[in-house]
Formats: structure tokens, sequence, C-alpha cells
């Protein structure tokens, strides 16, 4: 198995829609032979009044888009979403960033690992609303934000994890990485114990977990294995 | 998770005038967002507060002051705070994992929601999120779940550990709404389940945490957080223990102490203080004193462990700041 073809480094580009991949063709079939989404009806709470300063009650879903600007990876996005829409659930399905990964979405894996103004934080549990100017670095941005220097070179964290074959079946590695590379930087990989300590809010099924200590062991220094 | 409006606030101001019934603020969203796509709360509108000026730690001859709205992670890495006041440092550090101390704000730490299971799930009764319908954890799954200050209509245990620390220290939470300011007194802040285990808190409707104020305490610097898991990380408390001690020689000339994992509320324990001021820190003594704390204690079917391992927590805890 060829580590270069297998590696979880940046999509190509930023993950716009490719004509030729997996996703493109299941969305494309699925799209054509589904229904319409009937969205579940708006239930008012029963306990709850309308709020004293006359908001407008909310008829449907929909009614309360809020448009927002963030910036992913460097670029600035523009999106005109529903509120209930997560930081997720935005770089997955409006920016096409699936890089970072759905595991759990209650904010108790890790897999949804991102960076906010450069600290690690759960994309499952942020509001999309609560990000907006603020700057978000996806693990397909970590490569150009961190070292890999671009052109295709990997972060050194990236690396590591190749090197120490730090993952089986990947999905919970960019969670993974993104939290390993906070980690070197909030100054918390000092010793075993501390990097296990420190990354317990990533979970791995595979139990990958000798091999990810490895890999942040490896990268700590800021070099990339060899 | 349902419909809403949402809306950011910029100053305070706007925040108490979008609040009230049906609307709840947003800081860190680790429970708000969390229990929102499990429906366990719906509010129709969503305050972003955290643009609001509530943030800073400074000291002064009163105490620490710390704003409602810096996050876990910040604190607990703050010096004043590692140096004056290490329990809460341990405490926070305890908590959750990295991404979430990096989400969650002080405030919402104090205000989070119960870990129980039938809370958490819309198809089961619970007096807490639907009251009158039953308390399902009394006769069901209750391991995790209280063995002091429950009821026959709630027995979920208050799952913060940076409140059991501020508890033993006496801190207090500064509250804002559009009346005005007051301060409250945590240990007083927190409510008993009775029988409105719906009520958790002293907080009115739109009311905000605009802080927390802990008392000056010199001696608070010989201070732990000790948390009993499952697991080594990343798991809420069986057993917890908030201690700081005023150790003159081998005397406890003074301490504070407080437990968690075991109360439906943060638990201070004056009666064991009681027993250990003015004593030597030894281990049978201590150990005397830790049975104070389980005298009114009402074990479940399955949590009946917790009223051995929380007197062991104590006296660990205790015994772990002799000099």
């Amino acid at each position: 198995m060829s580590a270069t073809e297998d590696a979880p480094g940046p999509a190509a580009g930023q993950g716009r829609v490719d004509s030729v991949s997996r996703r493109g063709f299941l969305a494309r079939t699925a799209a054509a032979s589904a229904g319409l989404a009937v969205s579940a009806p708006v239930a008012q709470s029963a306990v709850a009044a309308p709020p004293a300063t006359a908001a407008p009650a909310i008829e449907s879903p929909g009614e309360n888009l809020i448009d927002i600007a963030l910036r992913v990876n460097g670029r600035t996005e523009r999106l005109r979403i529903d509120p209930r829409v997560t930081l997720l659930d935005a770089l997955r399905d409006r920016l096409h960033l699936t890089g970072t990964k759905k595991g759990c979405d209650r904010g108790q894996c890790g897999a949804c690992t991102v960076h906010v103004d450069g600290r690690r934080v759960l994309s499952c549990l942020t509001l999309a609303g609560s990000v907006q100017g603020r700057s978000v670095t996806t693990i397909e941005g970590l490569a150009s934000a961190g070292g890999g220097g671009g052109g295709g070179r990997l972060h050194p964290m990236q690396q590591a994890f190749i090197d120490q074959d730090a993952f089986q079946c990947g999905f919970c590695t960019s969670g993974q990485i993104m939290s390993a590379v906070a980690v070197v930087a909030e100054g918390n990989a000092r010793s075993d114990a501390e990097i296990r300590e420190a990354m317990c809010g990533n979970i791995c099924r595979c139990g990958a977990y000798e091999n990810i200590v490895a890999a942040i062991k490896a990268a700590r220094h800021g070099k990339a294995a060899g | 998770m349902r419909a809403h409006d949402f809306t950011i606030a910029r100053t305070v101001g706007e925040a108490l005038s979008r609040s009230g019934d049906g609307s709840a603020y947003l800081a860190g969203g680790t429970t708000l967002v969390d229990l929102m796509k499990l429906d366990v709360m719906t509010p129709q509108r969503v305050v972003d507060i955290n643009r609001l000026p509530m943030r800073g730690v400074h000291r002064d001859r009163r105490g620490l002051h710390i704003g409602a709205l810096e996050r876990m992670s910040d604190i607990a890495g703050y010096p004043l705070v590692k140096a004056g006041y290490p329990v809460i440092a341990e405490a926070l550090l305890a908590s959750a994992s990295g991404q979430l101390r990096n989400m969650a704000s002080i405030g919402g730490n104090l205000l989070q929601r119960s870990r129980c299971g039938y809370f958490r799930d819309t198809a089961t009764p619970c007096n807490k999120r639907e009251p009158g319908t039953g308390c399902s954890a009394l006769n069901g799954e209750n391991r995790m779940h209280a063995i002091l200050g429950t009821s026959n209509s709630c027995v979920s245990t208050h799952p913060s550990d940076l409140a059991v620390a501020l508890v033993a220290l006496d801190a207090a939470v500064q509250l804002r709404d559009r009346s005005g300011v007051r301060t409250v007194r945590l240990a007083d802040f927190y409510r008993l389940p009775g029988t409105t285990p719906h009520l958790e808190h002293d907080l009115r409707p739109g009311e905000l945490v605009t802080g927390v104020m802990v008392p000056r305490l010199d001696w608070a610097r010989r201070s732990t957080y000790l948390k009993i898991r499952d697991r080594t990380s990343y798991e809420f408390a069986l057993t917890s223990a908030a201690v700081a001690v005023n150790l003159s020689g081998r005397t406890i000339r003074d301490v504070r102490l407080a437990v968690g994992g075991v109360g439906t509320r943060p638990w201070r324990l004056p009666a064991v203080e009681d027993a250990l001021r003015n004593r030597p820190l030894r281990q049978d003594v201590v150990e005397a004193a830790a049975a104070r704390a389980v005298a009114d204690a009402r074990p479940l079917a399955h949590n009946r462990f917790k009223v051995s391992l929380v007197q062991r927590t104590i006296v660990r805890a205790v015994m772990s700041l002799k000099g």
C-alpha cells in the first residue's frame, strides 16, 4: 500500500466537487433518484412563552436564515445558512471540505476537531453562526498553515502519522492530527503520559493509540520524520 | 434541532433586551448545542454572548475575579490561579477534553446540565426535563447518580468539577439582568431537587452570569482536586474531593472541603471540616472525620459503593496535602 496514495493529506484544491470522485458520483445518483427531503415540522414549545421583546414567531424552518462570512483555510467563505447548521456541517456539506469527520456529532469522539483562531475545538458542537468573522483551519488546510510549505508537502505531523503507521481505517485520523498539532503548540507533549492525557478527547476505535503517541513524539520538534 | 432565531449580542444591553422565556444564551455551546441536538433544550431564540466584555482575571484585596466568558483552558493555565488556588486549576484540567476546555466558558461550566441518561433521552420519563413525568433513574440505572441531596423526584448528580472547587472556596457568582446586578454565594445558588428538579439554580429568566469571585484565601495555595472515575481521563466523576488546608506543622489550623460526583449539587462538608480543625493531619484522624460525610447518604441500587468511595477520596485528597 503506497503511503502517498493513502495519505490523509490535503484534498485537491479546496475540495470542490470533483466530477470523477466517488463522492460526486454518489451525490448525483442520490439526487436523481431520491424525492424531495421533507423537513420535520416545527413544534412550538408548549412550556416556553414567546420572548417578551416581540421576536417574530418561527413559522417554518428556513425562515430565519443568517448570512455569515468566515475564513476557512485562508479563504473567505460566504454562506446563507439555517442557524442550526454546525461548523462541521458547513465545512462538509456546504464547502465540500470532507476531511473533517462526523464521528458522534455529540462532542464525545473528537473526529470533528478543527482549529478556530488557532485553537482546537469540536466543530460538531460549534454553530457556524458563532464563528463568523473568525479563522478556521481544517485538515485540508494544515499543510499550508503549518510548515508543509504548500506544493504538496505535508505538515510534519501528517508525515509522522504516515511514517509511524498511526492509523488503520483513517476515520478518526483527521481529528487526531488536528488535535495533535494543537497539543504540541500548547506545549503539552513533553512525555508519553502528558500526550495521552492531552489527546484524551480523540477516540480511536481501531486502537492505533500506541502509534499515534509515537507519531506525536516524532513530530513534536517540528521536523518531519525521515 | 428545532428551528430557532440566532442573534449575536454585541453589548450586555443587547443581550438582556433579547432575553427572556424561550431564549437561551450561547457561550461555548458545549452544553447548549449538545442538548439542542437531543431536543432536551428547545429555545426559540439563541443569543450568542461571546462578544460581551465579560472576560479577564484579576486579583484585589477581596479575592480573585474571573470573567464568566473566560475559557476553562485559559483559567487552568493562569499563573494567579495555578499558584494561588491550585484546586481550581486541577478541577478544570480534570474536566472534559482539551477541545472542550478550549470551547467551554466558566459561566457555562457552572450552568451545565445533568449527564443522567434519562434526562438526555426524550423518550424516557424525567422530572427535570418534563416536570411530573417521574424519575426513571430512581429504580433504573443509577450507578452514576447521587447519594446526597436526593429526593424521590430526582437523584441526578451535578456534573461540574469546577463548581465543587468553587463551593469549597466559598466563591460567589455575579449576576446581571435588566433590574441590576447581584452576587450570590455559589453554594446557595444551586438548588436541591426537592419536588422541583427542573429548577436547578437561582437564575432569573434572562439573567446573565457575568463573573465569579473567589474570596481571598492565602492558604488556598495548599489545595487540591482529586477526581475518581472508571477511566484515567475523559469521564465524569464517580466521586471527587476539593480540599484546601491551612497547615501549621502537622496541625490542620483550618480546612475547606467539598465533594462531587455524589451530590445533587456540589456538597460542602462542614461536619468533616469541624472534625479536622486543630487536629493532626494523620490518616486515622482524617478517616474518622470523613465518616461524617455520609451520615445522611441515601444510596441507590447501583451506587452503594459511593458511600465508602467518597470517604476514601476525601482521605486521599487531604493526605496528599501533607507538608
